[in-house]
């Protein structure tokens, strides 16, 4: 079994480590810290440290006049509460004037899965992608994580980066995991059907991929890490080369991954595509890995959801041809 | 301490002359907010000719004080105080609100010059300058950024989780200053929210409060100096105004908060600020 470890401690081990590197990185949190792991920034460099107590508006107000006066923040709270509670500042002073704060959302999904619905989040791409200006990284595993963290410091604007609490298998290889904003990454060969998906998805992908192996249907996983601006050309590509596409995420199915996807092709390649997201539900309490089962969030119905789509995509070939 | 009379004179003229050219502005395009901008004139005009350390030619040099206009609607004020101040042409102010202008119907950081950030929805403009105020700190520079509230806007609740942070960070380098005209968008403060003991309820949050009247510069003036000698706590300065100042017919009126001005309106307020500037 592969070794798991935990999305927010490699951030927080990141953040601690890029704090090192470059004194301009600023750290905020709204009393979370121990969640989203920022304390281990926090320890590191208490000086550029800001825990502002159980207000994630002001948080994030105070983080864009840290990047109006040339730090790099980083806030942090929960996804939920990020885009909720501190929407108006992301909107109105980052967004609007491409502020360089990066806003990490923590608990994303229903990673937060005994919470209940009042913490997950699957509205946070949704809101995030359709403001102009904010990038949007969503991540895998902890190898990622880190990679997408150095990325988003780097990056000279505003960057929402979507965290999982969940402790998850470890399925990039560090010494050669390419990571690209805005640039998809092709894990598997495959001309039957493409799966695109995000976050802990992409590791369900691989397993889907490898039951539909068995069926002899060759499915192509693409990791789309970075969900805006997204990978248009490698999207077309795929489209074009297997003519199906699955896209599969763990966030609404209205507004997300699917619908960014959706966006592209419509306009540029239309293929037969099918969603595997949460269908406009909310979840409730529960195991987290029991949860994404029961809402569709599974490697059964990303099989079922690619057969569907085969279908689809065969019965199109067939009156073409007629 | 203090004023020069020359000085005194020199910004009260300015004053006067920037409500005329407001007017004039906002008859012109038939948009905006008038009596919240009026009210600030002195505010604005103080800091900007008298107080701040800026340099219109070099708009971002890294040790400039910051202003941020936290009640955005005041925007028509700023940006005849900034044009005055050679930031932009005066001819831009007539472009106001006007497709393809830079000076848009709320402060827009990318787009003006000399405009530190995009404000509008009330309330955020007082968290990001408490975020200007601890960067100058890490960085050991002694710039101060101020940010111009309105009294309706501290009913946000993001105002208070300002205020308490401000406290606990020690943000000696931030002045704020209310607008107290006592007037918002639906009525007076008094009948839409009162705001009690304005007071007592920052320096319970930990904030050095000082009270002046808004319209006197030389009041505004020995109060930010005063804020200054203040160290380890933020500065709030309650300024009373009156919302319309200077066209009668505007002042105290939440009616006048954003109405179009009518012909015969415009030649009344006119001739009253006239009569100021000629008597």
């Amino acid at each position: 079994m592969a070794n798991k470890k935990a999305i927010r401690d490699a951030y927080g081990e990141t953040l601690a480590k890029i704090g090192e590197e470059n004194e301009n990185i600023v750290v905020l949190d709204a009393d979370v810290a121990s969640s989203s792991k920022s304390i281990l920034f926090g320890k590191k460099f208490p000086d550029r440290y800001f825990n502002v107590g159980i207000a994630e508006a002001n948080m994030v107000g105070m983080a864009a006049g840290f990047a109006a006066s040339g730090k790099i923040p980083f806030a942090n709270t929960f996804a939920a509460f990020i885009m909720l509670r501190a929407g108006d500042p992301v909107r109105s002073l980052i967004a609007y004037t491409k502020l360089n704060v990066k806003l990490a959302g923590t608990y994303a999904g229903l990673s937060d899965s005994y919470d209940g619905a009042s913490h997950h989040a699957i509205t946070d791409i949704a809101f995030m992608r359709s403001l102009p200006n904010m990038a949007v990284l969503s991540v895998v595993d902890a190898v990622e994580a880190e990679l997408a963290t150095r990325a988003a410091a780097e990056f000279v604007g505003p960057v929402y980066l979507r965290l999982s609490r969940a402790e998850v298998p470890i399925i990039f290889d560090k010494s050669s995991y390419k990571f690209e904003m805005g640039k998809g990454v092709q894990l598997t060969e495959g001309s039957d059907v493409t799966i695109a998906a995000t976050g802990y998805m992409v590791a369900k992908s691989l397993q889907a991929a490898e039951q539909l192996k068995t069926k002899g249907i060759m499915a192509r996983v693409i990791n789309i890490h970075t969900i805006k601006p997204i990978d248009r050309e490698l999207l077309i590509r795929c489209a074009q080369e297997t003519g199906a596409v699955v896209t599969a995420e763990e966030h609404n199915v209205l507004g997300g991954l699917g619908s960014a996807v959706s966006e592209v092709l419509a306009e540029e390649y239309p293929v037969p595509i099918e969603f595997v997201g949460i269908r406009d539900t909310f979840a409730e309490s529960g195991d987290y890995e029991l949860l994404l089962e029961k809402y569709g969030l599974s490697v059964d119905n990303i099989v079922n959801k690619v057969n569907k789509v085969m279908k689809r995509k065969n019965k199109q070939c067939g009156l073409l041809m007629k | 301490m203090g004023l020069s009379a020359e000085r005194k004179k020199y910004l009260e003229d300015l004053c006067h002359q920037s409500r005329r050219k407001l007017i004039e502005i906002l008859y012109k395009i038939q948009t905006g907010h008038p009596g919240g901008s009026l009210s600030s004139a002195e505010i604005i005009a103080t800091l900007y000719f008298e107080k701040m350390n800026i340099d219109p030619a070099n708009p971002k040099h890294e040790s400039r004080d910051r202003f941020i206009l936290g009640k955005g609607h005041a925007a028509p004020m700023l940006y005849i105080i900034l044009a005055e101040r050679g930031f932009f042409p005066k001819e831009d102010l007539e472009s106001l609100r006007q497709l393809g202008s830079h000076l848009q119907g709320h402060p827009s950081a990318d787009k003006t010059p000399g405009v530190e950030l995009s404000t509008g929805p009330l309330g955020l403009g007082l968290s990001a300058g408490l975020g200007m105020a601890l960067a100058a700190k890490l960085d050991k520079k002694d710039y101060y950024t101020y940010v111009l509230i309105g009294d309706g806007e501290t009913q946000e609740g993001i105002i208070w989780e300002t205020a308490m942070s401000a406290a606990k960070f020690k943000a000696d380098n931030l002045i704020a200053i209310l607008d107290k005209n006592g007037v918002q968008l639906d009525g007076t403060t008094e009948e839409i929210m009162p705001m009690g003991d304005i007071k007592g309820k920052w320096e319970l949050f930990g904030w050095n409060v000082i009270t002046i009247n808004g319209h006197d510069v030389e009041a505004i003036s020995d109060a930010v100096d005063m804020a200054k000698t203040v160290k380890g706590k933020p500065t709030l300065i309650i300024a009373d105004t009156i919302k319309g100042k200077g066209v009668s017919f505007m002042e105290g009126k939440n009616t006048w908060h954003g109405k179009p001005i009518g012909t015969e309106d415009y030649n009344q307020a006119l001739k009253e600020l006239e009569g100021i500037i000629n008597g």
